[in-house]
C-alpha cells in the first residue's frame, strides 16, 4: 500500500510545523524520517496517521490511490507504535494484542476463538511465545515494544508508523530490536514508516531515507544516495561526523561565506608528504580504542581543528603521540557556496585542484 | 556530641547509608516529638474528648440521644445529600479532568481557575450567593413571582409542586455539591496530564471508538485516582457546615444535617446528644480514613 502526500502544512499558533511537505512512499518499502528534534518528523508521521490533521484547506493524503484526508484514524488502516509503547498497563499482552480485534464492532469481530489464534500466531511472530498472560510492567522494553508492534499487526493495517520506536531502549537492545524489525518488515512487507533523529539508524534499517529539517524535506533518497550526495550543508552535518572549513576560495562567483565539509574517513594523515595539497598539522589526540582510531589535530597555520579517522592498522603503523607533527591530506570533499554546491573528489597522489587549493584555501 | 557522632557511625557501619545523609540523633528525636506532640495535641485529643464527652452519661445515655429521631433525620439528610453530590461530582470531575489534561482549547486556564473558586472563596459566601440565586427575594423567586415568565408551563409546576431550593433540601445538595465540586478534578488532573493521551491514541488508531477508549484505557488507568477523589470529596460532603448553614434555614427534623444539628444541641447545652452526633460524623470520617488507607495500600501492592 504506497502513501502519496501532497503540499501539507501545518501550524501550531505561530510555529510551522510543516511548511508544504509533499513525499511519496512506494508499497512495501522501509522509509526512515529522518531528522533533529523539532524538524516536524514526528507531526508528519501522525498526520499520515489520521492523529493530527494538516491546516484546512492544505494538503491531501492518499494511501494506494484512495484519499484518506478527512478519514479518522481508526478508519484509516493504520498501525502506530509509540516512543514509549503505549501499551495498555492494566491488561495482559495476550488482550493488548487482541485489543484492536476486541472493540470492533460485534458484526465484524472475529469469535474468541478467531482471536485468539490470531493473537498466538503473532506472538509466535514476534518470538514472545509464553508471555501471552504478562502484564507489560513484567517485560523488558525491547520486549514491550515488539507487543507494541504485535498489537499493531494484529487489525492487518495497510501501513505501518513508528514513532521513534528504539529511542526509549538502551543501546544493545535498540542494535538488536534494529536488525530484527528491518528482517520482520521484509517478511510481512507491509510498507513502514519510521521516525528517528539517529542517523545511523535510518541509515542501517531505511529503503529510503528522507531528511527533515525546519518544517521542510531537505533530501529523499537511498541510504548511500544522501550519505554520499548530500543535497545541503545541513544534511551533510547532520549525517555523520564531518569536519567544517571556512573558506575564502571558491570557483563560484559568490558570497565569500563558503564551507567546505571533509568527512574525518577522508582525511589522510602521512609523516612525509612533498605534493603541494597536503595540510601542516599537529597531533592533539589519539584516539585508539573503538573500532576505528581517531585523531584529533590542529592546523598549524590558523588553529583548526581537524578529526580524522583511519583504520587501527594504518594508525599502528603511524606510531604518532599527542604533539607529533603531521600532515593532512583530504581525499574527498565538498564545497557549498551560498546556494548552490560542488564537490570533487581529491585523490591522495594526482589532486585536481579545480575546487580549492587546500594548501593556501582552506 | 562526640557519643553521638560515635553512635551514627556505628548504625551507618550496619546500614549501608553514608553517614552525610543522616541527620543528628537529637534533631531526629526532636522532630519527631514534635510531630507526634502536634498530632496528639490537635488530632487525637479533640477525638479522645468527642467520645469521652459523648459517654460521659454512660452508655445508656448515649444510645437515648442517638435514637433522636430529630438526630436520626438528620443523618439520613447527610447520606442522601452526599449520595447526590458525590455521584455528581464524579462525573463532572472526570468530564472536566479529561478535557483539561487531554485536550488543548482557548479558555483552558479559565477552566482551570473556575474548577478552584469554591476552594478560593469562603463557603459562607458559596451559601450566601446560592441565596442570592435561588431565595424567595433571588432570580428563582422573582421567577416564582413573574407574572408573564418564560416557560409558564414549568412556573405553574414548580408552583403546584411548591418547590423551594433555598431552605430545603435542593439548595444543601446545592451548595455541598459546589463547595465539594474541585476535589475530584483536582485529584485526576494532574494525573491524567502525567499519563498523556499516547494509550488514547494507540487505542484510536485500532480502531475503538470515543466511549470505548474511555471505559477501556483511561478509566481504568485513573480508577484509584478517582477512587481516593471520591473518598475525600465524600468526607467533606457529608462535615461540610458553612455553606450549608447558610441555605438550610435550621429546620429540625427537615433540613438539618449532622453538623448543624451538632450546633443546634451544643448552643442548647445538650452535650451528650451534641457529642452523639458529633461522634457519629467523627466515626465517618474514620471509615473514610481507613478506606482511603485502603485504596492506598491495594494501589502500592499494585504497583509493587
Amino acid at each position: 500500500m504506497s502513501i502519496l502526500a501532497r503540499n501539507l502544512t501545518k501550524t501550531f499558533g505561530a510555529y510551522t510545523a510543516l511548511a508544504d511537505v509533499s513525499l511519496e512512499i512506494p508499497t512495501g518499502k522501509l522509509v526512515a524520517l529522518l531528522g533533529p528534534s523539532g524538524s516536524g518528523k514526528t507531526t508528519l508521521l501522525r498526520i499520515i496517521a489520521g492523529l493530527e490533521f494538516a491546516d484546512p484547506g492544505s494538503g491531501r493524503i492518499d494511501f494506494h490511490g484512495a484519499d484518506v484526508t478527512d478519514v479518522p484514524a481508526g478508519k484509516r488502516g493504520v498501525g502506530f507504535v509509540f516512543q514509549h509503547y503505549a501499551l495498555f498497563k492494566h491488561m495482559t499482552v495476550a488482550e493488548n494484542i487482541a485489543f484492536g480485534l476486541t472493540v470492533r464492532p460485534r458484526r465484524e469481530r472475529p469469535d474468541r476463538a478467531a482471536i485468539d489464534a490470531r493473537v498466538k500466531e503473532l506472538l509466535k511472530l514476534i518470538q514472545l511465545d509464553d508471555l501471552g498472560a504478562r502484564y507489560p510492567a513484567q517485560l523488558s522494553g525491547g520486549q514491550r515494544q515488539r507487543i507494541a508492534l504485535a498489537r499493531a499487526l494484529a487489525v492487518q493495517p495497510k501501513v505501518l508508523l513508528l514513532d521513534e520506536p528504539f529511542g526509549a531502549l538502551d543501546a544493545r537492545v535498540r542494535k538488536e530490536l534494529r536488525r530484527w524489525l528491518r528482517h520482520f518488515q521484509r517478511e510481512i512487507g507491509v510498507t513502514t514508516l519510521f521516525v528517528t533523529h539517529d542517523q545511523e539508524e535510518a541509515l542501517e534499517l531505511a529503503d529510503e531515507v528522507i531528511v527533515m529539517n525546519n518544517a521542510k524535506i531537505e533530501q529523499v533518497g537511498t541510504p548511500q544516495e544522501v550519505y554520499d550526495r548530500p543535497a545541503s550543508p545541513f544534511v551533510i552535518e547532520f549525517l555523520g561526523n564531518v569536519n567544517r572549513f571556512a573558506t575564502k576560495a571558491h570557483p563560484l562567483p559568490g558570497a565569500g561565506s563558503d564551507v567546505l565539509y571533509v568527512r574525518p574517513h577522508d582525511v589522510d594523515i602521512l609523516r612525509e608528504y612533498h605534493g603541494e595539497h597536503g595540510v601542516r598539522v599537529r597531533v592533539q589526540h589519539v584516539f585508539s580504542a573503538g573500532n576505528t582510531g581517531r585523531v584529533a589535530l590542529v592546523r598549524e597555520d590558523n588553529g583548526d581543528a581537524i578529526d580524522a579517522e583511519l583504520s587501527r592498522v594504518r594508525l599502528a603503523e603511524l606510531h604518532l603521540v599527542a604533539g607529533d607533527e603531521a600532515w593532512v591530506v583530504f581525499r574527498h570533499i565538498r564545497l557549498f557556496p551560498a546556494g548552490a554546491f560542488t564537490e570533487r573528489d581529491v585523490a591522495t597522489e594526482d589532486a585536481t585542484p579545480a575546487v580549492a587549493d587546500p594548501g593556501q584555501g582552506i | 556530641m562526640a557519643s553521638a557522632v560515635s553512635s551514627l557511625s556505628r548504625s551507618a557501619g550496619s546500614t549501608t547509608r553514608p553517614l552525610a545523609t543522616r541527620d543528628a540523633l537529637w534533631l531526629r528525636y526532636t522532630l519527631t516529638a514534635v510531630a507526634l506532640g502536634f498530632l496528639a495535641l490537635f488530632l487525637v485529643l479533640p477525638l479522645v474528648a468527642v467520645f469521652a464527652e459523648a459517654f460521659r452519661r454512660g452508655i445508656g445515655a448515649y444510645f437515648a440521644a442517638l435514637n433522636d429521631p430529630d438526630g436520626l433525620h438528620a443523618l439520613k439528610l447527610t447520606l442522601l445529600t452526599a449520595g447526590l453530590a458525590v455521584p455528581a461530582n464524579l462525573v463532572f470531575g472526570v468530564a472536566a479532568a479529561w478535557c483539561i489534561a487531554k485536550f488543548t482549547f482557548p479558555g483552558k486556564s479559565l477552566l482551570i481557575t473556575l474548577i478552584d473558586l469554591p476552594f478560593a472563596v469562603s463557603p459562607v459566601i458559596s451559601g450566601l450567593i446560592y441565596v442570592l440565586l435561588f431565595g424567595a427575594q433571588g432570580w428563582y423567586g422573582h421567577y416564582l413571582d413573574a407574572e408573564q415568565p418564560w416557560l409558564p408551563g414549568l412556573q405553574a409546576w414548580l408552583i403546584e409542586q411548591d418547590f423551594k431550593i433555598i431552605f430545603a433540601v435542593p439548595g444543601i445538595v446545592l451548595a455541598t455539591t459546589f463547595v465539594t465540586f474541585p476535589f475530584i478534578a483536582r485529584e485526576l488532573i494532574p494525573l491524567m496530564q502525567t499519563q498523556g493521551n499516547d494509550e488514547e491514541y494507540a487505542a484510536i488508531t485500532l480502531g475503538a471508538n470515543g466511549w470505548q477508549t474511555f471505559w477501556k484505557v483511561t478509566l481504568p488507568n485513573i480508577k484509584w485516582g478517582l477512587f481516593y477523589g471520591v473518598i475525600l470529596c465524600n468526607a467533606r460532603a457529608m462535615g461540610e457546615f458553612g455553606a450549608v448553614s447558610v441555605v438550610s434555614g435550621h429546620i429540625r427534623g427537615e433540613t438539618n444535617t449532622l453538623p448543624l444539628h451538632v450546633e443546634i444541641l451544643y448552643n442548647e447545652y445538650q452535650f451528650v446528644g451534641a457529642f452523639a452526633a458529633a461522634s457519629i460524623l467523627a466515626l465517618l470520617a474514620l471509615v473514610t480514613l481507613v478506606l482511603k488507607s485502603l485504596v492506598e495500600w491495594a494501589h502500592a501492592r499494585r504497583h509493587a
